[in-house]
């Protein structure tokens, strides 16, 4: 079992530009962005990528009163994803499902929701929920997907910066391997867009994206990128050992065949090229994979000059002698989902194995000279390739990396 | 303020916090948990609005005087008339 290979057997998300697989790669391949304007608190409008996914699909209205708006996303993505997987929901042992939940960050929204209302009240406290620490435990998304669906196994969420997605999967990995569960739901979510602070603290920083067609606020590697434009929104995928997908006959979408976390060690904020490419070559010895093996780097670029000329410098060292290497992002579609960001940009890149196509960047006209990578894809999807490994890079502050490598699934 | 209206109040409140739930039928004289999937955090939930809507606490120790539509108006009634005598 420490040995099993482990595969994703179902995917449910919610992006901006689409709230199932089918629509969201749909937009990835004809260009079609996410990211709209919103009024938020205190600052007015923002640009923020937004998901439209109806809640009121797996959920009362009495638990969106009571629960999160990140617990609502890792609801609707837990179900999606289940329903995606063919499993038999209701023969399936319940104690044996795990929920690893990759988050940038949780509570944040609840917490301003809550001051604001008191502030109403001359900030006395008498006026404050009680629903605030069940809102705001660092568990509470991963939590309200075992309430939803009655799972009674293991759950947690893995806060990770924006690495966080990967991680997540990671986590699953783990877990399967180690016997701990049969079945694991495991991605990313995010609910930042409903924090002002988050907005706040990117313009202070002066990482915030504007521009005057939020469309294409978002233009990582473009030599006029001016920031994050912040997005809500959720992937999470089914896994399982292969032998107990294989048993049940199920549709295989990827296999992880590789993965590695590590640490900068350097910065609270700024990347760093040189653990980002250490982290890159972990995962592909994980893999026991050249760099040249590797047909789709999904980057983790945001759009902010130094995070994205650091990437590509790690870029260019790794896969210096790889000409059959090409390289995406998909930030420019949707902006930066945060602790989904890893996952949602993996699974609007895993039908590439299926209908030969890479997805390019959006919003590049003019290549930043310091972020000239080999086979970038820019413009037009690239089609008629043959895909059958894809490398996802997902950094954070605090200096984390995280990097998967899924591979085409051949029995 | 009537104790018809004082229950209409105490039942737009539920409408929020219970917003699933068909309140057509209430029972006036019927405990509120036996007739709609209300828990202990949901009174807390009813005590909180009526704080912040209306200015009325309930203490702790009265919180069985909001079992039924009819003990919410006897016990909330004089508080309201209360409220707008000041």
């Amino acid at each position: 079992m420490t040995n099993s290979r482990i595969v994703i057997t179902g995917v449910g998300l919610t992006a901006p530009n689409g709230d199932t697989l089918g629509e969201f790669r749909k937009n990835l391949l004809s260009g079609v962005a996410g990211v709209e304007n919103i009024e938020t608190r205190y600052m007015g409008t923002v640009h923020a990528g937004v998901c439209h996914f109806d809640p009121l699909k797996y959920q009362k209205k009495k638990a969106l009163r009571i629960g999160t708006r990140a617990g609502s996303v890792a609801i609707y993505c837990s179900r999606e994803a289940v329903a995606d997987s063919g499993l038999d929901w209701d023969g399936v042992d319940k104690d044996r499902v795990g929920v690893y939940l990759g988050v940038t960050e949780h509570g944040n929204v609840e917490t301003e929701n809550e001051i604001y209302n008191i502030s109403q009240f001359n900030y006395d406290t008498r006026y404050w929920t009680h629903h605030h620490n069940p809102r705001t435990v660092a568990n509470n998304p991963a939590g309200e997907v075992t309430i939803n669906m009655k799972i009674t196994g293991p759950h947690y969420t893995i806060g990770a910066a924006c690495a966080a997605g990967n991680a997540g999967l990671i986590q699953a990995l783990q877990m399967l391997r180690l016997g701990e569960v049969d079945v694991a739901l495991a991605g990313g979510v995010s609910e930042s867009i409903h924090t002002f602070g988050i907005f706040a603290a990117f313009k202070s920083q002066g990482a915030l994206a504007h521009h005057v067609d939020p469309g294409k606020a978002s233009r990582p590697f473009d030599r006029d990128r001016n920031g994050i434009v912040v997005s809500e929104g959720g992937c999470v995928f089914t896994v399982e050992r292969l032998e107990d997908a294989q048993a049940r006959g199920a549709k295989i979408y990827a296999e992880i065949v590789g993965y590695a976390m590590n640490s900068d060690a350097k910065d609270y904020v700024l990347p760093y090229s040189v653990q980002q490419g250490a982290c890159i070559r972990q995962a592909l010895k994980r893999a026991g994979l050249e760099p040249a093996r590797i047909d789709v780097v999904n980057t983790h670029a945001t759009a902010t000059p130094l995070g994205d000329e650091q990437e590509c410098i790690a870029l260019r060292e790794v896969f210096s002698d790889c000409p059959d290497t090409y390289v995406n992002n998909t930030k420019g579609f949707i902006g930066h989902a945060m602790g989904a960001a890893g996952a949602l940009e993996l699974a609007g890149n895993l039908p590439s194995f299926h209908d030969g196509k890479i997805h390019p960047c959006l919003n590049v006209d003019q290549v930043d000279p310091k972020c000239e990578v080999n086979n970038l894809v820019v413009g037009k999807p690239l089609e008629g390739r043959r895909v059958n490994v894809i490398l996802n890079n997902s950094f954070g502050m605090l200096g984390i990396n995280s990097v998967l490598i899924a591979k085409a699934y051949v029995e | 303020m009537t104790e018809e209206e004082c229950k209409q109040i105490v039942v737009k409140i539920i409408a929020d916090i219970a917003p699933d739930e068909d309140l057509n039928d209430l029972k006036d004289d019927v405990r509120l948990r036996d007739q709609l999937d209300l828990d202990s955090m949901d009174f807390l939930d009813i005590v909180m609005e009526l704080r912040k809507q209306h200015g009325i606490e309930v203490p702790e120790e009265d919180y069985p005087k909001l079992a039924s539509l009819d003990s919410c108006a006897e016990y909330l009634t004089p508080k309201f008339l209360e409220k707008q005598s000041v």
